[in-house]
């Protein structure tokens, strides 16, 4: 077995008895990359100078002081909308192909303070926005279940290198599904945390009031060690909560017994695939057989989530990225005066996907407009909330799939936005409201992953990590992908 | 007269003097190297959020309430959008429909009369980074980006250039006072716009107003709109339509110049930001910056007229700065008559500091100075005149009165024995002046007066040479 592939703490432990070596772990990162980068693009940018450099200071240091950090030598792949500091950041566009920041992330430090070792810069949709991965403006990524298929976006690239075993783990950012969709699209364990858990600083902002990062794992124990280094309050990022974090490894007890499960109808209805929906209830029989009580929920403003979304996300959006001028960093194309300077410089730089989103926003913005799109559209994200805080008065989590169907063939929708969006329907809904809620597979549907989702309440990382945890415990893992396929 | 009504609003611009700027720590002192003063925040590179300074929303606050404001319990920060290269984010981050104070006023006075000013709102928002244009280039300084900005706009309530001005002097005179701005005009700490438009006397509908911007001196403002509304009277007289449109002064021709109309008009797309949390102002807070908020020029003008029976013009030339008027509060304190330290003050104080570019702080008379000065000249020590000679030599050198008047020898002879000696001298070296004194001309008086002061190089006490004088005539 790979050595990416083993748990945590069996690293951990052949880290301490020095039969492995942190250069180890980056060597056998940067193998399977040359594996199978070249069919699964996950990778932007392979740091493989820095990432040994980096595990060689790192063995120093553990033989010099003893201790570790959490993420002690853990090959890492950072999402490229996370900025990391001297590392070319492109959010997956031509217009920031060549900007390098010159700070970190906060994210970014906390993983260097627990020790993980960055290898590189994750492959995602043009600036986190798309749910295939076909707006990367430098390659699609494929899913390494079937590399004819998608990935899922936008934290694509993400994902796909956990799947295929090209790193330890990943981070991602999730504004309407970027990190739970991807990682039901390619079995792997993605968790979007409450909006405010993780700082955002350093995060190029897509929509402000719903990104949030989180980690791609390839089991749930995974994600509460990467959650654990990287919660918390951060005095650069406002919206980021003062809370205290848990310990969450503790709260892995592989005990539902008790545990009320709202299964919402709106989600078990039209639009989602029958063996997809067969997985999901398989799942919950599985949680009621270990002690949990199911009952069939309504969300009823959550028809609205999409539409919702769509103006909420597009108009953030369309102010965050006005930015992306040429002016002081990015590619700049030349015009003849300023106006074209910015004209040429954004009409090339962004795809056409980021396009339709700042058209959107802008418009959802207009003087004359804003209270017949942008107000409504944040009226209802309340209604949508509140929708939740009901439904959180009687059961502890709400369970249902992570998405309607497993992962699509690229180029099947890259030219239907709508259905293209549709596809987000059950994961945009916790953003709206700024829950947590984390994807786990549940099993495979013709040889490909379904994800099974779990929202909880505000700040209850703890509960979904052991409701996932105790399911993962119970239920087959699935094989490792096989990277078959045609990539045509 | 003119048949049209002048209607003036101004939209003022003050910048915070706070140590660091509104959402970053970068500092803020004036006259930087361009472009040290920079951070990836206030730069607004990718990925970066704002942080909001508490001391600059203090400020604000107590800006506010010195402008008699209701402040805000609920307040919030919005976005301003637009795409121009002093904007690093392409958006401002102001304030919309919750500004930190509202419905506030001042009282202005303009030829005896006392007027009371509408101020709309004061919001805060960060400043934009200051371009210069070159011949073929346009350059652009970032320190100023993010600097703190209270925008403090009026209600159409001024009826002329001159109260337009007046609202500016005390506007600047009150926030001068508060300590949260240095506002000074020509460093761009105080900022001004005006709209101004006209209409028939009469008339309740305002008439199309025109913005003035650029204008950075209070000769210009009043210059400016005084142009403006001869230029709208002439078109307006002539039948022609007023078009709505910014308009730009030109302070070396004495013009104003088109910079856009009302169709070029922007769409900001304002909306909540939401990288920063609303601010919520409890009333123990609003009670803290009220409580350090130092008594104001309006009050404290009418207390020196009242407790002291200072005159309207030197109460208000007292109370323009705050240094001033505490200046003279602290020569009153000292043991000084507070007419002649106002005299002193308004006078040779500020004839000097005037002409040798100096702020009342920074004067080597001292309020301690000045009333040891004053002392002397009240018990009749020194006489009025020699008390100019001492002043200058204070000024000059910040030594001590009664030093000045001892190594001078300049203290005034009160001795009778010494004066009745001089008089009697004066007048038998004079006898036309005995006779025209006994004709009844007053004139004979001043003029032994006179003798009697060269020959004491000035030092005799006047009002006892006066008197005696009088005597000496009489008895012969």
């Amino acid at each position: 077995m790979s050595l990416l592939r083993e748990s945590l703490q069996g690293i951990h432990s052949r880290l301490a008895k020095k039969e492995i070596t942190s250069v180890d772990l980056v060597q056998e990162s940067l193998k399977r990359i040359q594996e199978v980068d070249g069919d699964v693009r996950a990778f932007l940018l392979v740091d493989e100078e820095g990432a040994l450099k980096r595990a060689k200071e790192l063995d120093e240091k553990y033989s010099k002081e003893g201790t570790r950090g959490l993420l002690a030598s853990l090959p890492v792949g950072v999402k490229d909308n996370i900025c990391t500091e001297g590392l070319t950041t492109t959010c997956g566009s031509q217009l920031l192909a060549n900007y390098q920041p010159v700070y970190n992330a906060t994210v970014v430090e906390k993983l260097h303070n627990a020790d993980a070792i960055t290898i590189g810069k994750m492959n995602m949709d043009e600036f986190a926005m798309g749910s295939s991965n076909e707006n990367s403006s430098f390659s699609p990524v494929h899913n390494p279940w079937d590399l004819s298929t998608v990935p899922g976006g936008s934290s694509g690239g993400s994902a796909a290198a956990v799947a295929a075993g090209e790193v330890y783990f990943a981070l991602g950012s999730d504004t309407g599904g970027s990190i739970r969709q991807p990682a039901a699209f390619t079995g792997t364990v993605g968790l979007k945390p409450t909006y405010g858990l993780i700082s955002r600083y350093g995060l190029v902002a897509f929509a402000s009031s719903l990104d949030q990062i989180g980690p791609l794992t390839k089991n749930v124990e995974d994600s509460a060690y990467v959650l654990q280094a990287i919660a918390g309050h951060d005095r650069n990022d406002s919206t980021s909560a003062n809370v205290e974090v848990p310990d969450y490894l503790s709260a892995l007890t592989g005990d539902v017994k008790g545990l009320r499960v709202g299964v919402p109808k709106e989600m078990m209805g039209e639009g989602i695939d029958p063996e997809v929906k067969a997985l999901v209830q398989k799942s919950l029989a599985t949680l009621e057989s270990m002690g949990s009580t199911i009952e069939e929920v309504s969300l009823p403003h959550s028809e609205y989530a999409v539409a919702t979304y769509y103006l909420i996300a597009p108009a953030e959006a369309s102010s965050n990225l006005a930015r992306f001028d040429g002016v002081r960093y990015g590619v700049r194309r030349y015009g003849e005066n300023l106006i074209d300077l910015y004209h040429e410089t954004r009409s090339k730089g962004f795809g056409p996907e980021v396009k339709r989103r700042i058209m959107l926003g802008t418009y959802a913005l207009s003087s004359g407009y804003y209270d017949a799109y942008y107000k409504k559209a944040q009226q209802v994200r309340t209604l949508i909330a509140q929708d939740f805080e009901q439904l959180f008065a009687k059961y502890d989590v709400i369970i249902g799939p992570t998405t309607p169907t497993t992962a699509f063939k690229l180029n099947e929708r890259i030219d239907d936005p709508m259905t293209m969006y549709a596809n987000d329907m059950c994961t945009i809904p916790a953003n709206l409201a700024g829950l947590p809620g984390i994807s786990v597979p549940c099993g495979l549907s013709n040889g490909l992953p379904v994800g099974l989702q779990i929202i909880g309440k505000p700040f209850a990382e703890a509960t979904l990590l052991r409701v996932a945890h105790a399911f993962e415990q119970a239920t087959d893992r699935l094989p490792e992908p096989k990277l078959g396929g045609s990539r045509a | 007269m003119s048949k049209y009504e002048t209607v003036v609003g101004l939209e003022v611009h003050v910048e915070l003097h706070t140590k660091s700027k509104i959402f970053c720590g970068c500092s803020t002192t004036f006259g930087a190297e361009p472009n040290t003063q920079t951070c990836p925040i206030c730069l607004g590179h990718p990925g970066v959020l704002p942080v909001l300074n508490r001391e600059a929303v203090n400020f604000a606050i107590k800006a506010a309430m010195a402008l008699n404001c209701e402040i805000a319990t609920h307040s919030k920060f919005d976005r301003k959008n637009y795409f121009y290269p002093d904007c690093p984010k392409a958006y401002q981050i102001s304030q919309f429909d919750q500004p930190i104070g509202e419905n506030g006023w001042l009282e202005i006075e303009v030829d005896g009369v006392k007027k009371r000013i509408g101020i709309t709102r004061l919001h805060l928002e960060e400043d934009a980074g200051k371009l210069t244009h070159d011949d073929d280039a346009t350059l652009v300084d970032f320190n100023r980006v993010g600097m703190p900005l209270v925008e403090i706009v009026s209600e159409p309530d001024l009826r002329s250039p001159a109260e337009a001005k007046a609202y500016l002097e005390k506007l600047k005179s009150i926030i001068q006072y508060t300590g949260v701005s240095d506002v000074k005009l020509e460093e761009g700490s105080l900022r001004c716009d005006a709209n101004i438009s006209l209409r028939p006397y009469g008339q309740e509908k305002f008439g199309t107003r025109t913005e003035l911007k650029n204008l950075n001196s209070f000769r210009n403002i009043e210059r400016s709109l005084q142009y403006e509304e001869d230029r709208q009277a002439k078109a307006l007289d002539a039948g022609e339509k007023i078009t709505q449109q910014t308009l730009r002064w030109n302070e070396e021709t004495n013009e104003v110049k088109v910079m856009r109309s009302k169709e070029q008009a922007h769409d900001y797309r304002y909306f909540p930001e939401p990288d920063l949390v609303s601010l919520v102002i409890s009333d123990e807070w609003k009670e803290e910056i009220r409580s350090s908020i130092p008594e104001l020029p309006d009050s404290r003008k009418a207390r020196y007229i009242k407790d002291w029976g200072l005159s309207n013009y030197d109460a208000d030339q007292l109370t323009v700065t705050r240094n001033v008027a505490d200046y003279f509060e602290q020569t009153v304190q000292a043991g000084s008559e507070a007419k002649m330290a106002a005299n002193w003050i308004t006078g040779d104080l500020m004839g000097y500091l005037n002409s040798h570019n100096l702020e009342i702080h920074q004067s080597n008379v001292t309020p301690t100075l000045l009333a040891g000065m004053i002392d002397l000249l009240q018990k009749g020590t020194i006489s009025s005149k020699i008390a100019k000679t001492v002043f200058k030599e204070m000024i000059e050198t910040g030594k001590e009165a009664t030093k000045i008047v001892e190594e001078k020898g300049l203290v005034q002879i009160s001795d009778e024995g010494a004066i009745r000696s001089e008089v009697v001298k004066v007048i038998q070296a004079n006898p036309q002046s005995i006779d025209d004194f006994k004709n009844g001309k007053d004139r004979a008086l001043g003029f032994l007066v006179g003798q009697v002061m060269k020959a004491t190089k000035g030092k005799a006490n006047p009002q006892m040479v006066n008197e005696m004088i009088r005597e000496e005539l009489s008895k012969l």
